[in-house]
């Protein structure tokens, strides 16, 4: 299974199913992270975690580890 | 009667800047009830249309969906349906139109009147982004108006639209959001809602209790809700059981022939309908892949190599200004010219001028306005910290401070945001704790707030100077080993608190917008350091005039040849009588006399306190500050005859990690506005020194007079405290957020 977190800097991928469940779940959706999204994978935190995504339009970021459970294609 | 409109919208929408438009200066700050987040109301200013009736509006917290987890959120939906405002003013980001319009999409279905006032328009039209705004009204249902808050064009507009909805009464019309298998299901529920039995029959109460008079505006919205399989909701509803199954059919078939779990169908609708909205409304000239001035800005300010030098001369420069020269200068010049030589030989003159007796004359000077003043002298400081955290907040980069810091802080149950309360509670506990502020998560806030005062603060340094000059011979490592002695206490306290009850679950979920930059607005940046200011001297002040006056009185009186009395030397007081019988408690830590007692204590009015108490207390004379400060220390040998090695060490460690001073404790109890959470913090802070010091000392005691079988408990204590820190949690990976909700 091809996650977000596999997604390179700079790529673009679109969201094929999320394997969270509960407020993180609810949480990423409501953010807009939904079947059929297209993500732009935009950079990681000087740190090496967390990521920062463009998604319809704006700026978000999410743990690599909540990454991991968002499968793309 | 007053009509009231509430103000919803996402956080970074531009809420709070439309809130004091319309507002201005008739705030009222409070808190939601139970909850330490921040419930602001205001009434309309006549400039902005109030007419006849009193307009309240009501500020809600910023949130990016009606759903059942985070606090915020809760007090949001539990408002908007219990309470049912007479108007919603929905202020939206035109510049992030899409996930803005989500939140939309759900206010318009409470069957409240409703508008959308689109902001930022100035920099839509900047960007060349041109949003038809009738189609927008056309696609939603309510009234979508242009607005710059920042600018206050086209406030008075949407203040006047919004008070006509309000007296209208103008319910938005359902919006068509959901079709196919969905709308089947969601018509089903609401027909079951709607010709249900109870389970229980019940008298009086309000809607959510009887449930029977469900307005039928709010219909609709319970049906989604339950769809959505709402614990709240279903709780709420207490339907029959028969009904309940009836419904759960309707969505497990509709989840079959969708292939997809309830929540995500909703959600995914609602996102399908505003595409389909956006791509009539929006005409947007930027490319889709193109970089705006935002883009350009972030992708050197968090830039994998330059993020974090640029990181570390903006923490540097915040701490440089409002800690060591802006902020040292104001609170030097309250302390030593105002209050010391202005305000207090002044106020002592015109006592006995005015023939005031001395015992009143020294409560006033010396236990009111000393103990506040000693206090008041840190608020310029305050002022001038929450003037930077407000301008890191409104031009966007606090979420950097978090996107760069989470990856270290969440480690131990921190947010990447209690970088800066730690920063500047190395300055000073007390606007460290008020810093505290700008982490939304209630949890993350919490152990901030009580780790915070373990970093050791700028009257702090004395006592380590002393320690070290006098006992230790100006031992270069002292200095060093406090700092690591804090840090390691905040890890330590981290690790161990998120697996108590009440921080136990996963970090919160950082699935985090990082707004786009923008300069920041003055009036939002003076309002918001004003309030947080003025905040601490009312809720604080209390705390800390009650604390002053007590410890004055317990210092200043005793009995002395046999009758109750001021007294000459602190000897005589009943703070020493105190000190004397407390002072066994210390004994295992090595520094059980009476005088060390009293020291400690007196350093909760202000931790350098200890070192003058020292001079006093072990006959070196009243300057024992000035002497550190010189670095005289020959002049202090009489303090460390009184001391081991160990035992100076050991009350070292005591004095740094116990209970701050009161001003701190004050800030405490502002930022948890609440006794328990307070009490919880300081004594937690109280019993883990005491804790580390007993361990210090006993271990160490193991070296000079070798081992021996009482040595077997610190041993064992340090076991346990080890086995705390490396156990697993008892409450696993359950999901922390019902818990945040209920606190």
């Amino acid at each position: 299974m091809k996650t977000l977190r596999d997604v390179p800097v700079g790529a673009q991928a679109v969201i094929k199913r999320l394997h969270v469940e509960g407020a993180l779940k609810r949480r990423v959706m409501d953010m807009g992270l939904t079947r059929g999204t297209q993500v732009h994978v935009r950079k990681v935190a000087p740190l090496g975690d967390p990521l920062e995504l463009t998604v319809r339009g704006y700026e978000l970021s999410l743990r690599k580890q909540d990454a991991q459970s968002i499968e793309v294609e | 009667m007053a009509i009231r409109i509430a103000l919803a919208g996402n956080p970074n929408s531009g809420k709070t800047t439309l809130f004091n438009a319309l507002t201005g200066s008739r705030q009222y700050v409070g808190n939601w009830p139970g909850v330490t987040v921040e419930r602001k109301e205001g009434k309309l200013k006549a400039a902005q249309g109030a007419q006849g009736d009193d307009v309240i509006v009501q500020d809600l917290p910023g949130v990016y969906s009606l759903s059942p987890y985070t606090l915020e959120e809760v007090i949001t939906r539990n408002y908007l349906v219990d309470d049912r405002p007479d108007a919603i003013i929905n202020i939206v980001d035109g510049t992030n139109l899409e996930r803005n319009l989500y939140l939309s999409t759900q206010l318009a279905e409470l069957g409240i009147p409703m508008l959308i006032a689109v902001n930022m328009m100035d920099v839509v039209r900047k960007q060349g982004d041109r949003i038809d705004l009738n189609q927008l009204s056309a696609q939603m249902g309510v009234e979508a108006m242009p607005l710059s808050a920042l600018t206050g064009e086209g406030a008075h507009a949407v203040a006047q639209a919004a008070v006509r909805l309000a007296r209208q009464g103008t319910v938005p019309r359902p919006l068509q959001v959901f079709d196919g298998p969905v709308a089947h299901a969601l018509a089903h529920i609401e027909d079951a809602l709607t010709h249900r039995r109870h389970g229980h029959h019940h008298h009086g109460g309000d809607v959510r209790r009887q449930g029977e008079a469900m307005p039928a505006a709010l219909r609709r919205w319970y049906a989604i809700k339950l769809f959505e399989r709402d614990d709240k909701v279903l709780a709420q509803l207490r339907l029959a059981p028969d009904v309940r199954r009836g419904i759960e059919q309707a969505i497990a078939d509709c989840e079959q022939e969708m292939d997809d779990d309830a929540q995500s169908i909703i959600t995914n609708q609602r996102y399908a309908c505003i595409q389909a909205m956006m791509h009539d409304a929006l005409r947007r000239k930027r490319a889709p892949g193109s970089l705006s001035a935002s883009d350009k800005i972030d992708r050197v300010v968090t830039n994998r190599v330059l993020g974090f030098p640029i990181f570390i001369a903006v923490m540097f420069l915040v701490y440089y200004i409002a800690v060591t020269t802006v902020g040292a200068v104001v609170t030097d010049f309250t302390n030593d010219t105002f209050f010391g030589a202005w305000i207090i030989p002044g106020l002592e003159s015109w006592l006995s001028n005015v023939g005031v007796s001395d015992w009143l004359s020294g409560l006033i000077t010396e236990g009111i306005v000393g103990g506040v003043g000693a206090v008041l002298g840190f608020v310029p400081q305050m002022f001038v910290l929450f003037f930077m955290l407000a301008i890191l907040e409104d031009v966007g980069y606090m979420a950097r401070v978090a996107f760069i810091m989470d990856r270290i802080f969440r480690r131990f149950g921190l947010s990447g945001k209690s970088f800066i309360p730690m920063l500047i509670g190395s300055g000073c506990s007390v606007p460290g704790i008020m810093a505290s502020r700008t982490i939304e998560n209630q949890r993350d806030r919490r152990m901030t707030i009580i780790t915070t005062s373990f970093i050791p603060c700028g009257a702090k340094l004395p006592i380590i100077a002393m320690i070290a000059g006098t006992v230790l011979g100006g031992a270069w490592w002292v200095g060093p080993m406090c700092y690591f002695i804090g840090i390691a206490a905040v890890v330590v306290s981290g690790i161990i608190l998120k697996k108590t009850r009440h921080f136990a679950g996963d970090p919160a979920p950082f699935v985090m917008e990082l707004p786009a930059y923008h300069l920041p607005g003055m009036g939002n940046v003076l309002r918001s350091m004003w309030e947080r200011g003025f905040s601490f001297i009312k809720r604080a002040g209390t705390v800390i005039l009650l604390s002053s006056i007590a410890i004055w009185f317990l210092k200043s009186y005793g009995w002395a040849d046999g009758k109750f009395a001021a007294v000459e030397d602190m000897d005589h007081s009943i703070l020493a009588a105190i000190g004397g019988a407390v002072a066994p408690v210390f004994k295992p830590l090595g520094f059980g006399n009476w005088q060390n007692t009293v020291a400690t204590v007196l350093g909760l009015v202000a931790k350098e306190e200890v070192v003058s108490v020292f001079g006093v207390l072990y006959g070196v004379g009243e300057n024992a500050l000035d002497l550190v400060e010189e670095g005289a220390f020959d002049q202090l040998a009489p303090i460390a005859m009184n001391f081991t090695s160990m035992a100076a060490i050991s009350f070292l460690t005591f004095n740094l990690l116990c209970a701050p001073c009161f001003a701190a404790i004050g800030a405490i109890k502002r930022e948890m506005s609440n006794w328990r959470w307070t009490a919880f913090a300081v004594g937690y802070q109280t019993v883990f020194a005491y804790v580390i010091s007993f361990i210090v000392y006993q271990l160490g005691m193991i070296v000079t007079t070798g081992f021996q079988p009482v040595h077997l408990l610190p041993i064992a204590l340090l076991a346990g405290l080890v086995y705390l820190v490396f156990s697993p949690t008892p409450y696993g990976h359950n999901d922390a957020a019902p818990q945040a909700v209920r606190a």
